[in-house]
């Protein structure tokens, strides 16, 4: 098998970050420490989630895009987005004028990434209908796959092995264009991300090397462009480019929006702290015997993702209505929106899990290391501070075992150790400083965290 | 490394924790997902055992290099018809406990399918003790 190299959408702009550890806690799989005063993420643990964007205070998580000056460099420009972005505009901005927006852009085609949705709805009760193992998961959220694959490995096996509609987008624009005599070169493809784990899904869609988008582009960064350039007035008429779009597209990235075809042998969660009890439950056989699982990271689905700009109660509903506007997919002529090897394209590759919480992989040394965690345990303080940098004591515990952080880096041991004359005042203050930098127990405003007003 | 774990009659929000604790644990060792879910249901069932049917007990759990044993002591009241109670479908719960939605009476059976070595001791008015084991 080859190893893919993991990319992660998320950063951290260590100018903005003062290491004020909201992050930190936020965090579902541990994935952050604070290092030298700011945070530092395990990309073997991260799971491009979004929880860290949202806790922070300061907005210094940074995601990987590209910017619309990008789309001068092709002939014909594609933006794909999910239908989530409509519904996060005021009702005044119809779906018509928000089209309009775009093509003043510099957009040439325009292509809802929910279009093909039939094709996929069809492709998932097959394969729900043909597995043996129940429930079935959806593979819809990238945060919620990668989650399973490192906190859930026995459950990689319920995971659909359909790709998601952002994963199809690209190939479908490209196709279509093609049948047009359009050549690839001159095609760009732009994917407008709702969210930080899908930049990272598409930017590496799952086992694959190659990703068919050309372009990233933040949903709340072109929610700033459309509503520069939008026009009170709508002059043309854009609905042909919609024909294709149906009520269950629409809903798809909604809650219950995948779920609802499985009617009642089915059950949705959102939000990602959510889901893990669920998934927990589910690895003990004490979830019912459904069909199928609808898991999204997000609270409210994609509506709630961490790059709308819109109220995510306010999305669901105007996408509620707008979705009533449309046929159901059932009624929509799949071969309009079919393309060439679509049945390969659909099919994920197979999703390994990936044991990134394991000690160690010699399990004797993983017994003797666990040993220590517990050992350690009995002199940490347990009330999970955060002050040495990890999330909580037994993270802390954990990352010693592992070489990563040693017994002072507790602040509590410290005045232990101090007392006990087992270290000096100056050996102290180097240790905090190694968490948290020089000069952060200074009393100052400017210096960083000074002017930290918390939530 | 040796695990206790009190569990106390009916208070089933509790049930669950020792298999919690125990899963996590595993996979920390990198034990293969399908053994580590035998383990876990087979614990799991012995948990909800104990506060659904017991006056309280414990467990006791030791992790070696090769696998896993369990002990689960329960203080009475005991079981009358042990061959009875490892039938599938066969439950003395009460209907409290079933609208729970325990007390199918596939806990025990289930234990046993889900274990590698599997012995039951019971004494009416002492108590249950049950021991099992799943190597990795």
């Amino acid at each position: 098998m080859k190893v893919v190299e993991k990319y992660h959408a998320i950063t951290v702009d260590t100018d903005k970050c003062t290491g004020c550890t909201h992050c930190m806690k936020a965090c579902p799989t541990e994935a952050i420490r604070i290092r030298g005063g700011v945070a530092n993420i395990n990309s073997d643990r991260c799971v491009d989630c979004g929880n860290c964007l949202r806790a922070c205070p300061v907005d210094a998580f940074y995601v990987e895009h590209d910017s619309l000056e990008q789309l001068n460099k092709y002939k014909y420009r594609v933006v794909l987005f999910p239908a989530v972005m409509i519904g996060q505009f005021p009702e005044i901005y119809t779906e018509g004028k928000i089209y309009e927006a775009l093509l003043k852009l510099g957009f040439t085609h325009i292509f809802e990434v929910e279009q093909p949705i039939g094709m996929l709805i069809n492709e998932i009760k097959r394969e729900v209908e043909k597995s043996t193992r129940k429930p079935m998961i959806s593979s819809f959220c990238p945060a919620i796959v990668r989650l399973i694959q490192s906190r859930y490995p026995s459950l990689v096996d319920n995971i659909v092995p359909v790709k998601a509609p952002h994963d199809l987008a690209a190939c479908h624009a490209i196709e279509l264009l093609a049948k047009q005599g359009v050549k690839r070169e001159e095609i760009g493809t732009f994917y407008v991300s709702p969210c930080s784990a899908k930049m990272a899904a598409v930017k590496r869609p799952l086992g694959e090397e190659v990703s068919a988008v050309d372009g990233l582009i933040k949903m709340s960064d072109l929610y700033n462009h459309i509503m520069r350039v939008i026009d009170k007035e709508e002059k043309t008429d854009t609905a042909p480019l919609r024909k294709n779009l149906t009520l269950d597209g629409i809903l798809w990235s909604l809650p219950r929006g995948e779920a609802r075809h499985f009617k009642r042998n089915s059950m949705a969660v959102d939000g990602i702290h959510n889901v893990v009890k669920i998934l927990e439950r589910m690895e003990n056989d004490e979830v019912p015997v459904l069909d199928f699982l609808e898991l999204k990271s997000c609270h409210q689905g994609c509506a709630g993702g961490i790059l709308l700009t819109g109220n995510r109660f306010l999305t669901v509903e105007r996408l509620q209505k707008r979705s009533k506007r449309y046929p159901h997919a059932s009624s929509i002529d799949i071969s309009a929106v079919s393309c060439l090897g679509i049945k390969d394209k659909m099919k994920a590759n197979p999703i390994e899990p990936r044991y990134v919480f394991a000690l160690d992989t010699d399990r004797l040394k993983a017994l003797e290391k666990m040993q220590k965690v517990d050992r350690i345990l009995c002199q940490l303080p347990g009330i999970d501070c955060g002050s040495c940098g990890a999330p909580n004591c037994h993270a802390l515990a954990e990352d010693m075992v592992q070489g990563k952080a040693k017994m002072t880096d507790c602040i509590f041991l410290q005045n232990r150790y101090l007392n006990e004359n087992k270290i000096n005042i100056e050996k102290a203050t180097k240790n905090l400083e190694k968490a948290w930098g020089k000069n952060r127990f200074d009393a100052d405003c400017n210096r960083r965290g000074g002017r930290n007003e918390g939530f | 490394m040796k695990l206790e774990f009190d569990i106390a009659s009916g208070d089933f929000s509790k049930a669950g924790r020792a298999s919690s604790r125990i899963k996590k644990m595993l996979k920390q060792l990198q034990v293969d997902p399908k053994v580590i879910k035998r383990i876990v249901v087979a614990i799991y069932e012995a948990e909800v055992n104990v506060v659904a049917h017991s006056v309280g007990g414990k467990m006791l759990a030791e992790i070696d290099g090769t696998g896993i044993t369990v002990v689960v002591q329960d203080n009475g009241p005991g079981i009358e018809d042990i061959e009875k109670a490892m039938q599938e479908g066969y439950s003395t719960a009460t209907k409290a406990v079933r609208n729970m939605g325990f007390g199918a009476g596939m806990g025990l059976p289930n234990i046993n399918r889900n274990t590698d070595e599997f012995t039951i001791e019971s004494e009416v008015g002492e108590g249950t003790v049950l021991t099992f084991r799943n190597n990795f």
